[in-house]
This record gives structure tokens, C-alpha cells and sequence, in this order.
């Protein structure tokens, strides 16, 4: 019983401080991105090389270059503002977090800021090396062995990343760096929502792994919600 | 017959319209000891000796070299440097940074075991300084950073059975045999699915085949390797999860892998029964990198 008080209070905390970030600063961007078309089948991951990792998968995962939810809707996409936002002085003091969980990357797409921190964890019994084939920035690849602590790294310029394990052929992930700290990513119900920006014109990006990338233009006036949805064409292959 | 010397005469024009125009957008000089290298003077040689694999505009796309799936069969199965994305293998510095002046003036003087880069001790050694600062005015990266600090590599420790036999455990907890297998031949079970930053298939080192490594022959040279990684392969840096110590134990299990090679390291670790037992047992052909290999 206290505990489920303890609860209470924390939902009620969350709610209040939810309310007060949403503030005075009003406008938002909020919609559904889905898709038409039949979306290539995924295929289950062969991790027999890896039992550490199989057993941690009753059923085989499948690869995740398109996952979909119910209702067509279309899962690991990076909804951002990708112009009309102002400059962001310094990237957010909290730290991203990559985990290499079952030889998966939790969570699949990794969106970030410019020079913000990002802490890659290794929570399996195998060592992995975390490879970011940058092109833009540099790039690197370090070894992770298990039970070696996280360790931090940053990119200081905006790009979309590739990231593998070598050791593993099926991880893949994207570090997804951008300029501005206004972005979402789609879970299960596809929906995403960009709060608390100012009036004025914005350039609204959606993009995904497989389909690329999809703009919209919004205009937000006072403190009102625009709806703003993509459809991504799926193809079969 | 008309036709190729037609073809000849506007590829020469071509050529000589636009090297001018590239060495214009930067100049670069290099420093290796009391060696000054300049950039005018690496552009002739490299457009007399390197363009051929490495291409006209140093992206690795020469004409000696063609990408896996192309129509024709490529010269070449290593792709050679691509000099635009100032990504380097052999470093003394981290992972992620450029490298010294000095380890492009090694690497060209050592050439690369196991690829169609020559050493190229012909050339002087001011003709290698003159290379390295032409190379460099293929990335901006030179011209906006500085190289990366060189790693601090501690005096070797003395060679024991111990730190050979610690060494090994090492190869296991690291897993250092999933590409490059139980025996150091490049055969680990993932060593099939490794490709390269462009794509490319790529081999993991086959301990058996000699003596020299990719990034040199020494023990200080196999401790750089592992410790800097090999950036743009499959090869990870084990800077931050290595310690010193642990590493030239590690570098002293390495060397008894070497075969074809009989190092002091090899000679001590057969010299103990556990040891040769081992390299008794070792295979001695069938390997996916060293076909031809017989011992």
C-alpha cells in the first residue's frame, strides 16, 4: 500500500513538472506516421554462434529494418524540426544511453545533439566492438568486452550514422546526430509529438531507416497544436 | 589505332588542366624527424608513382582497382587508400584521430604484408616526406586538426611462460578468436561476414603466414596494433580495456601464433610441454588466408 502511494506521488510530481515545462511557451507539432504498401518481411536472426545471446530469446528476434505496429504504422522513425528552430547555444546535459543487450541495440535508432554525450553500455556476456562508420565525423571502433564499464564518446557534427558489431554481422543501429534537441522518435502506435515551440515557420523531417526522409512544412501560430502525418511508401524488398 | 591516341592526347589535357588546379586549393607540408616534406614536390611523385591504385584524385579508386560486383574482375582485392576520407589503419595515435606524419612515412617505407602496397624504400627519404604532405591536401581534416596524441607504450616486460600462458587467457576473455580463430589463422567463426568501412570484404590477419604484421613487424608494433585499432576495418581499439601490462602479455601469446616465424616467444612456449603439445595440434593448411601455406 505505501508503495502504491509512492507512486501517486511520483505520477503526480511527473504530471506537475510535465505541465510546468509545457508552459507558457506553447505551440506543438503532433501527428502519426504511417505507412501504404506491403513493408519487406523480416527475417529471424540466426545467433547460434552467440548462445549467451540465443538464450536470451525464447523466439528468434528478426532483423528491424522496418518494423510496424497496428494500423500501418511504422515504428524507429525520427520525426525532428530540421529548420525554423533557433540555434541551440549547448547540447543537453544528459547523457544518451546505447545497450547492447542479446546482441541487439536497445533502443534500434539513436537520435542525439551535437556534442552531446553518449554512453554505450555493454550488458551481455560477450565482448562486443561498437563500430559508428561515420563519414562526416570521425570515425572510430572500440572494443567492449563484457563486464568492461560504459565508456562516453560525442560527435561534434550533424549526421546519420551507421553503426555495426563486427563480431555480430546482425547488429546494426543509427546514431541519428542533429542540430537541434526538437525530435521524437515513433514507438508501436507510430505517434509522435514536438511540444513547446514558438511561433513561427518550421521545416518538419521525418526519417527511416529503409524509406528515407519525408519534409513538411507547419506554421504555428500562438500556442496551437498542428497535426502533421507522413505516409511512407513500403516496399516490398 | 587513331582513336587511342586521340583518346591518349585528351586524357593528357584533361590531366594537365586539372592537377594545377587541385594543388592550387592547398598546400601541406609534412615533419618526420629533421625531414620537411612539401606538397609541390609530393605531387609529381604521386602522379608518377601512386595514382594507378590509389587514383587520379586519391580516393582509392584507381584504375588498377574496380569495386567487388563490378563488371570486370578487379587487379587488385584490397581496395587501396582512400586518401579523401583521411582514415588511416596504422597508427600510433587513437582511434578516431588522425595519425602522425611519421606513421604515413612508415607505412609507406614499409609497405603492407598481404596487400599490393609496396614498400617504397626506392624512393628517398625526402621523396617519402614529399608524398606524406601531398597526401594530406586530400582532406580538409589536415588542415582543421591536429594529429592525435601517440599512445604511451610502457618498456616491454621481461618474456616468461607466465605472461605467454596469460596472454593466451586474454585471447579467450577479449575473444579475439571469434575472426581470428583458435589458432590465430583468420578462420573465427566471424571472420567470413567482416567488411571493410566501404563494404568490401575483408580478412581478418592470419597469425601463420610470416613475420611482419599489418602495421609493421616488432613487438611494439603488434601492441599498437591492437591497442590503436585499425580504423575503417573490423579491427576495434582495445585502449580502454587493456592494461598495459596485460597487453605485452597478451603480445607475447601473439607471437608463438606466428608459425612460419620462429620467435623467441614461439622457441620458449615449445620449449614447455603444455606449449608443445599446442602447436603440435595446430592445423597446417586449409585456411581460408593462407592457401598456399605448408609447414
Amino acid at each position: 500500500m505505501p508503495t502504491k502511494i509512492g507512486y501517486a506521488a511520483v505520477l503526480v510530481v511527473l504530471a506537475a513538472s510535465a505541465i510546468a515545462f509545457a508552459g507558457p511557451s506553447g505551440g506543438s507539432v503532433t501527428g502519426k506516421v504511417t505507412y501504404e504498401g506491403t513493408p519487406a518481411k523480416q527475417k529471424p536472426i540466426d545467433m547460434s554462434k552467440e548462445p549467451s545471446c540465443a538464450q536470451q530469446h525464447p523466439t528468434p528476434i528478426t532483423t528491424e529494418t522496418v518494423v510496424v505496429g497496428p494500423g500501418n504504422t511504422l515504428q524507429n522513425v525520427v520525426v525532428y524540426i530540421s529548420a525554423g528552430a533557433p540555434d541551440e547555444s549547448s547540447a543537453p546535459p544528459q547523457a544518451v544511453t546505447i545497450t547492447q543487450k542479446g546482441c541487439q541495440y536497445l533502443p534500434h535508432v539513436v537520435p542525439m545533439v551535437v556534442n552531446q554525450e553518449l554512453k554505450v553500455v555493454n550488458a551481455d556476456q560477450t565482448s562486443h566492438n561498437i563500430h559508428p562508420l561515420a563519414k562526416i565525423n570521425h570515425e572510430w571502433n572500440k572494443s567492449q568486452p563484457p563486464g568492461t564499464p560504459p565508456f562516453s564518446e560525442k560527435f561534434d557534427k550533424p549526421e546519420f550514422i551507421p553503426v555495426k558489431c563486427n563480431v555480430h554481422p546482425w547488429m546494426h543501429s543509427t546514431f541519428v546526430v542533429l542540430k537541434t534537441s526538437r525530435f521524437a522518435v515513433t514507438g508501436e502506435t507510430g505517434g509522435f509529438t514536438l511540444p513547446n515551440l514558438p511561433p513561427g515557420k518550421y521545416t518538419v523531417t521525418a526519417w527511416h531507416e529503409s524509406y528515407g526522409e519525408q519534409t513538411q512544412d507547419v506554421t504555428i501560430a500562438g500556442s496551437e497544436t498542428k497535426s502533421v502525418n507522413f505516409v511512407f511508401k513500403a516496399k516490398p524488398y | 589505332m587513331r582513336t587511342t591516341k586521340l583518346a591518349k592526347l585528351c586524357f593528357s589535357i584533361a590531366a594537365v588542366l586539372t592537377i594545377p588546379e587541385m594543388s592550387s586549393a592547398q598546400q601541406m607540408e609534412s615533419h618526420i624527424g629533421k625531414l620537411n616534406g612539401h606538397s609541390d614536390a609530393g605531387k609529381q611523385l604521386f602522379y608518377r608513382y601512386c595514382w594507378g591504385c590509389h587514383g587520379f584524385r586519391g580516393d582509392g579508386m584507381g584504375e588498377n582497382w574496380l569495386p567487388t560486383g563490378s563488371f570486370m574482375e578487379p587487379y587488385l582485392n584490397i581496395q587501396p587508400r582512400n586518401f579523401t576520407a583521411a582514415t588511416f589503419k596504422c597508427r600510433s595515435t587513437p582511434t578516431g584521430t588522425l595519425p602522425t606524419d611519421e606513421d604515413l612515412y612508415n607505412a609507406i617505407k614499409r609497405g603492407f604484408v598481404l596487400s599490393n602496397m609496396p614498400s617504397w624504400i626506392t624512393l628517398t627519404a625526402q621523396n617519402r616526406a614529399d608524398l606524406i604532405a601531398f597526401i594530406k591536401t586530400f582532406s580538409a581534416r589536415w588542415k582543421n586538426e591536429k594529429s592525435g596524441d601517440p599512445i604511451n607504450i610502457p618498456p616491454e616486460p621481461k618474456l616468461t611462460v607466465e605472461s605467454i600462458k596469460h596472454g593466451q587467457e586474454l585471447f579467450q576473455k577479449l575473444e579475439c578468436w571469434k575472426c581470428h580463430g583458435q589458432e590465430g589463422r583468420g578462420d573465427g567463426p566471424s571472420a567470413s561476414t567482416l567488411t571493410d568501412s566501404n563494404d568490401q570484404p575483408i580478412r581478418p590477419y592470419n597469425f601463420s603466414v610470416g613475420s611482419r604484421f599489418k602495421c609493421g613487424a616488432t613487438n611494439q608494433d603488434l601492441y599498437k596494433i591492437f591497442m590503436t585499432g585499425l580504423d575503417g576495418t573490423p579491427m576495434p581499439s582495445f585502449a580502454d580495456v587493456i592494461k598495459p601490462d596485460d597487453a605485452w602479455d597478451l603480445v607475447h601469446f601473439l607471437r608463438t601464433l606466428q608459425d612460419a616465424y620462429k620467435s623467441p616467444e614461439l622457441a620458449l612456449w615449445e620449449s614447455t610441454k603444455e606449449g608443445a603439445q599446442q602447436v603440435a595440434a595446430r592445423k597446417v593448411s586449409g585456411t581460408p588466408t593462407g592457401s598456399g601455406f605448408k609447414q
